[in-house]
Order: C-alpha cells, then structure tokens, then sequence
C-alpha cells in the first residue's frame, strides 16, 4: 500500500550546518498495517511523515502509495489520498469557520471543488450522524465556529475529518502530545475504533512508548535518520518498555563500537 | 447638506463595490493588497476607453472586471510562484500599473461628459417613471426646498451593489468558496485537504481586483471623467470601509459581514462630506482624517469591551469584598 524505497534526505549539504536526516530509508506497509513509530527527538520521524505527505521532497528514493509512484507528487495532488492529523490540535481546522463548514472542507478531498454549496441538507445530516460517533455532543453546535472548541475536541474532529472520508493511508503525528492525560486517552481510544473499523493503513509517530506498544500491529524505532527496529505481529504484542529500551541500547551500544573500532 | 449628505450616499454604495473586493483579499485571503490603488483606476481607464470608441456601457464594465482580474491574477502570481512577498507583490502591480494605465488612457485624463454612460442612460430611463417627481414633491412637502436631481442612480447602484454582496455570500459558501476562506485562515490545513492553495490565491486576488475595477469603471461613469490618479489612497479607503463597517455592523456570519462592509463604504463617505462642510478643514485634510477614522475604528471597540471587562471585575470584587464581610 505505502512504499518507501531508498529514501535519502540531507539538509543544507555541504555547508557547516549540514544534517543527514534520512539516511536509506526502506519502508513497506501492507493494507491495513497500523505502524507506530518511535524516537527520539531529531531521529528523522516527522521527517518521513513529511516525505509520506509531500510537504518535503527526499534527495533520492521513491514513494509509491497503492503501486503508483508519487515521489514528484506535490503535497496538495496527494492528499487526494493521504488523511493527516497534526500534533498541534490548531492545525488541523479553520478556526474561524464552523463545525460544518469544516465537515465540508474534508468532505471536498477527494473530488474537484465546484460552485456547489458545501453544506446542503444531505451533507449536513450525513455530518451529524458522523459527528455523533464522535459522543462529544458535537452534532448539535454544527453552526459553532471551530475556534470556540477545546484542543481536544478540535483533535478528535481533526481526526474525523482526517479519516471520514476513508483515505488509503493516515498519518497520525503525535497527534495526542498536545493534549491532557485524559483528553490524550480519549483521542487515542477514538483513533483505535476508527482505524480498527476502516481498516486504514497508518502511520502514528509517537513519544509515549506505552501508546506505541498499545496501538498497531507493528512498531518501528528510528534513531538519527535510520530505522533501526521494526517488530510486528506477536514479538510486537509481547514488547515491553523495558525491552524495547533494553533493544534500543544493544543495538546502538553496537554501533558505538563498531564507530570506535572504526574511529580507532 | 442633505444633498451633499445624498452625494456621499451615493458614492459610497458605488465605492461598496471597491471595499467588498478589499474585503476578499484583505480579510477572506488575509493578504494585504496594494494592487487596488493600480486597479481601481484600470477599470476606470478600460471602461472610458471602450465608451469613448462606442462600446455599449455594460460591455464596458465587464471588460473593465476582466482587466481587474488579470491585474489581480497577476499579483498573485508574484506571490505564489515567484515567493515574493504579499505586500511587495502588490506595490510591485501597483506601481506598474501606472504605467499600464497611462498607456491605456494614452492621456492623463478621458473625459465622459459627452458621451453616453450606464447612468446618463439611466437618469433618461428613470426619469419617464416619474418617480422622482413624487418624491421631491414629498421632500419639499416637509421643509426641504434644494432636492437631489434623481433617485435613479441611487437606487439601482444599491441594487447592483446587493446583487454582488448577495452572489458574494453565495460563492463564499460554496466548496470553491470554502476552500478560499480556509486559505486565508490556515493553509496547511487546507493543503491536506487537495486543495491548490496556489490557484485559491491567484483566484481570490483576480476576483478581488476584478470587483474593484468595476467599481472604477461604474465611478468613471458616474463622474463623467477617469483620471490616471483617481487610486490614489483607494486601498486606504477600502480598508477604513472594511474596519468601520466591521466595528459598526459586526462579522457574525458572512451575510453580516459584507453587509458591513457597504455600511461601512457609505458612513465613511459621510464622514468625509461632514468634515469637509467644516470651516476649519479643507481638501488636504482628507487624507490625515481618513487615517484618523481608521485608527478610531480599530481602537474605540478595544477601549469599549475594556471598559466593560473592568467594570465587570470591579462589581464581582465588590461582591467578594460583600461576601467575605458576611462570613466574618
């Protein structure tokens, strides 16, 4: 479904502040993969988001979404395709328009955008019945403008408008980190039911571990640029902090020596 | 002064036109748009041109939108493919604009006066209803002896004008119209959403300028002249029709807010006409009073919901104050 290939990535080469921030990146998900991602700050996470998404172009490498290579794919052509949720709960809605109008920006996705209203009966109904699964009361404030709503109710309608309008692929990034405990729980719960009844193919980056073992069939850790782990189906249900922690230092302890022995 | 106070009215709905296209950039895009001061004058200079050489009047007007369109088209085009920045793009059109203006009218100046114009056209239909005969007869019943000439042009330039305020609020609702606004309210959102906030902008701005070329072109007419320096300022005027109607009317729902903008368009017409009628101010003073009027419509709204807040803490520290009085 999501292919990555070759994927390389360098900022300001050649220069003092030079920085490789994805270096060979192969990835692969089937249909229907749920693929956590962890990190630590600077590992290259958002970055492959970013590549996924199109709102960066990689130095080398393919992308192909669904067998069709879109590497040259500017970001807008291929969001036809791709739902995206943002860690910052503002960035996902307008906030100076209304709850439906919102519903109806999202809804637009995947067709021309035409001289026809963008809120009709149909459509509104339709909004309110997809609201309601939401249970946060929000098909009833249809004609409320988005910015009145809290961070947490703006993510779990960003998510509905990220995924009601079943893209092949979601990306999800840290889309909780921004939110209270509770709040954080909730948008994760509804981010389980929604990916577990569309069968979305998707691709979560988060810093909370315990949500990265909870969540999906699959987990990959990044670090500087490289993926370095990438454990799925039962090994992936039996991961524990402890043992992901304790990976994490085997296989960079690793790397350190084989660095030294290089070095020395 | 009711004529003059009857003059302004007039021209103000007819510069409504220009302030509803400021709206678009300034407010729906959030682009600060200089192009207005160039475009406003090449709708006056198409529009004269094509009536002097025999074009009929309403052809005029809408090849004077076209070129209000390009012009704005193409500021956008500096912005979003060239990268330069929204205000410098716009003082970029705007400056070369006066050239392109110049070399339009092929003269500083065209005058209309004898030439058949939308109004004159108008004023001779209008006046066979006899309407403005009951009404002067009505005005003059109740003291008024000096009455304006004609209600014609009045009345149907309020009705062009709702006209495009209502198919305004339409667009601005529909899926191409939404996509606009949430351009100008949050662009990576609407990015992930497929929408090329590329051509959302070079098709705001085009409409934008389009709306304010015809209001050049309808204020040529209604004039009698277009006269290369007739922008001057015009954004400014735009801006304060936008904030003034803004803070009189309130933005609520769209429907509202282009509503205010032409309340807007009109009051300031007002004002201008009541200042210059004082003694002490003349012509020059203009400008300074128009920048006056803006700053007090950005700033008297704030001191007022200040005041309220205040006010507000004071009554509830009072009943604090009563509260823990009562407990001791």
């Amino acid at each position: 479904m999501l292919e990555l290939s070759n994927i390389s990535l360098t900022f300001n080469e050649a220069t003092a502040d030079e920085k490789i921030v994805l270096e060979d990146i192969n990835l692969n998900l089937k249909k229907g993969d749920f693929v956590t991602v962890v990190g630590s700050n600077g590992a290259g996470k958002s970055t492959v988001m970013n590549v996924v998404s199109g709102s960066l172009f990689p130095d080398v490498g393919h992308v192909s979404i669904n067998g069709n290579v879109v590497t040259a794919l500017p970001e807008y052509k291929r969001s036809r395709f791709i739902g995206r949720v943002f860690q910052d709960p503002m960035a996902g809605t307008s906030p100076t328009m209304t709850i439906e109008e919102n519903l109806a920006i999202a809804y637009s996705r995947q067709k021309n955008r035409t001289l026809k209203l963008g809120v009709n009966k149909n459509r509104r109904s339709f909004f309110q019945s997809t609201l309601a699964t939401l249970n946060l009361g929000l098909e009833n404030r249809l004609n409320m403008k988005v910015g009145l709503l809290s961070g947490g109710e703006r993510q779990a309608l960003s998510l509905l408008m990220a995924t009601f309008t079943n893209p092949d692929i979601l990306l999800l990034d840290e889309h909780t980190a921004a939110l209270d405990p509770s709040r954080a729980e909730l948008i994760t719960n509804l981010t389980k039911k929604i990916v577990k009844e569309t069968e979305l193919t998707t691709l979560m980056v988060t810093h909370n571990m315990q949500q990265a073992l909870d969540l999906g069939n699959r987990l990959i850790m990044m670090d500087k640029g490289q993926i370095i782990l990438d454990i799925s189906g039962a090994e992936k249900k039996a991961l524990t902090i402890d043992k992901l922690l304790h990976e994490f230092q085997r296989i960079r302890g690793q790397q350190l020596n084989n660095d030294r022995a290089v070095l020395g | 002064m009711f004529i003059s106070i009857f003059n302004a009215v007039e021209s103000g709905v007819i510069y409504a036109i220009m302030a509803l296209g400021v709206y678009l950039s300034f407010r729906v895009l959030d682009f600060p748009d200089l192009t207005v001061d160039g475009s406003f004058v090449t709708g006056a200079a198409v529009a004269a041109l094509s009536i002097s050489n025999g074009m009929s009047t309403i052809m005029a007007t809408l090849l004077a939108l076209l070129a209000g369109f390009i012009a704005g088209g193409l500021t956008g085009i500096l912005n979003t493919k060239g990268k330069i920045n929204p205000l410098l793009s716009g003082i970029l059109m705007m400056t070369g604009l006066y050239s392109i203006n110049l070399r339009i009218m092929g003269q500083s100046n065209i005058p209309l006066l004898n030439e058949q114009t939308l109004f004159t056209k108008l004023v001779d239909g209008w006046s066979k209803l006899g309407i403005d005969r009951g009404i002067s007869s009505l005005l003059n019943s109740i003291g008024l002896d000096r009455v304006p000439r004609t209600w014609g042009i009045l009345i149907v330039m309020l009705i062009v004008t709702f006209v495009i305020k209502l198919v305004l609020d339409y667009f601005l609702k529909t899926e191409l119209g939404l996509a606009l606004r949430a351009t100008g309210d949050n662009e990576n959102m609407i990015r992930s959403f497929s929408a090329n906030t590329d051509h959302l902008k070079i098709l705001g701005l085009g409409l934008s300028n389009g709306l304010v070329a015809v209001s050049g072109a309808l204020y040529a007419q209604y004039a009698g002249f277009a006269d290369l320096n007739m922008g001057i300022g015009m954004i400014v005027i735009g801006l304060a029709s936008v904030i003034i109607g803004e803070s009189v009317i309130g933005t609520k729902t769209i429907t509202r807010t282009t509503l205010a903008i032409i309340v807007g368009a009109i009051v300031y017409r007002i004002v201008m006409t009541l200042a210059l009628r004082a003694p002490f101010l003349d012509t020059g003073d203009m400008k300074l009073i128009t920048s006056i009027l803006v700053i007090a419509a950005l700033i008297v709204p704030k001191i007022v919901t200040g005041h309220k807040e205040t006010k507000r803490k004071k009554l509830k520290r009072l009943e604090l104050e009563q509260r823990l009085k009562g407990d001791a």
